[in-house]
């Protein structure tokens, strides 16, 4: 069966900290960084098994701020 | 690997100022790569309309005029008349267009201007501070139903999609909601839908998004997805009201 891999990348000065990524996420891999705030003065949401990542969108696709882009790759 | 979802033309690089989890961003966005996507974005002219997405015109990376408040089907109207070959499509919210611009919206679609109108229904005035719209739901409470909205003496709220899909004039109705990727994708396919019968010429088109407001709702962004899922899909539900096809 085909494979898919995936990247995807954080603007993460546009975060607003709504976590509305967290939940439609397949591979439950995105998490809001409780340690940092960005320069809206949000914990800004972001991956740390990026391995796990499908690329299949949902996360962009919901996020109202256009914080996130997704690079995919299917192996064969 | 090869990017798969990147931001759009169609929107300027000017951060939104909306409220975090409003989905005021992601509709914004789905017009913005629609207008990509068709190839019109040099040909568009926008009208914003007042309340949360007042500021619209800083968003939108295409000509945009502002309207006053529920006028935008009445501009768009002297705008696509002036340039006829331009596409043209107002941007609204429920306070906007089901309140103070019902006769605006409803004699656009009365005269079947070719425009195409996005409206979004978040049951609530959320730009004033979360007062009762003609589209707050029955015991939805407000700052100005603070025991919730009582039918007997406001009526029930108002569908605005089922009212204008009764006018001979609309050619393309569909309601779709923002609360989970699924509707998202849905609802992208409608609003392109309806450009797409704007550029073949046959009418007015109305899409209405059901959205989230966390701020006024008194949620969290997550709860506000539920709540939407909850109590506005049984009352508003989805679907497409009318298509050209069943035009004669």
């Amino acid at each position: 069966m085909a494979k898919a891999k995936g990247k995807v990348s954080f603007k993460e000065d546009l975060c607003k900290g709504c976590e509305l990524c967290t939940i439609v996420c397949p591979v439950n891999i995105i998490e809001m960084d409780r340690e940092r705030i960005n320069i809206k003065g949000y914990h800004p949401a972001g991956v740390k098994e990026m391995g796990k990542c499908i690329g299949c969108g949902n996360c962009a696709i919901i996020c109202p701020d256009v914080v996130i882009t997704v690079e995919r790759e299917i192996e064969k | 690997m090869a990017v798969v979802f990147k931001r759009t033309e169609g929107l300027t690089e000017t951060p939104f100022h909306y409220c975090p989890g409003c989905t005021h961003g992601v509709i914004h966005r789905l017009v913005g790569e629609v207008l990509e996507e068709l190839g019109v974005l040099g040909d568009s002219i926008g009208v914003a309309p007042v309340g949360c997405s007042v500021l619209a015109y800083d968003y939108f990376n295409c000509d945009m005029h502002e309207a006053a408040h529920g006028r935008a089907p009445a501009v768009a109207t002297g705008v696509k008349r002036v340039y006829p070959d331009s596409v043209v499509f107002t941007y609204q919210g429920d306070g906007d267009l089901a309140s103070i611009g019902t006769a605006e919206i409803v004699h656009a679609a009365h005269r079947s201007e070719n425009i195409t109108a996005i409206f979004v229904n978040n049951a609530i005035y959320g730009m004033t501070g979360g007062q009762m719209a003609p589209t707050t739901l029955p015991g939805q409470k407000a700052t100005t139903s603070p025991y919730g909205r009582d039918p007997k003496t406001t009526g029930m709220p108002l569908k605005v999609s089922e009212m204008l899909a009764t006018i001979p004039g609309a050619t393309f109705v569909e309601r779709t909601s923002a609360h989970n990727p699924a509707n998202i994708r849905k609802s992208k396919k409608a609003i392109k839908k309806a450009f797409e019968h704007q550029l073949a010429g046959k009418g007015f088109s109305i899409v209405e998004i059901l959205s989230t407001c966390p701020t006024n709702w008194g949620l969290t962004p997550l709860e506000s997805l539920k709540w939407l899922e909850e109590n506005m899909l049984p009352y508003y539900p989805l679907g497409n009201f009318r298509n050209s096809e069943e035009v004669k």
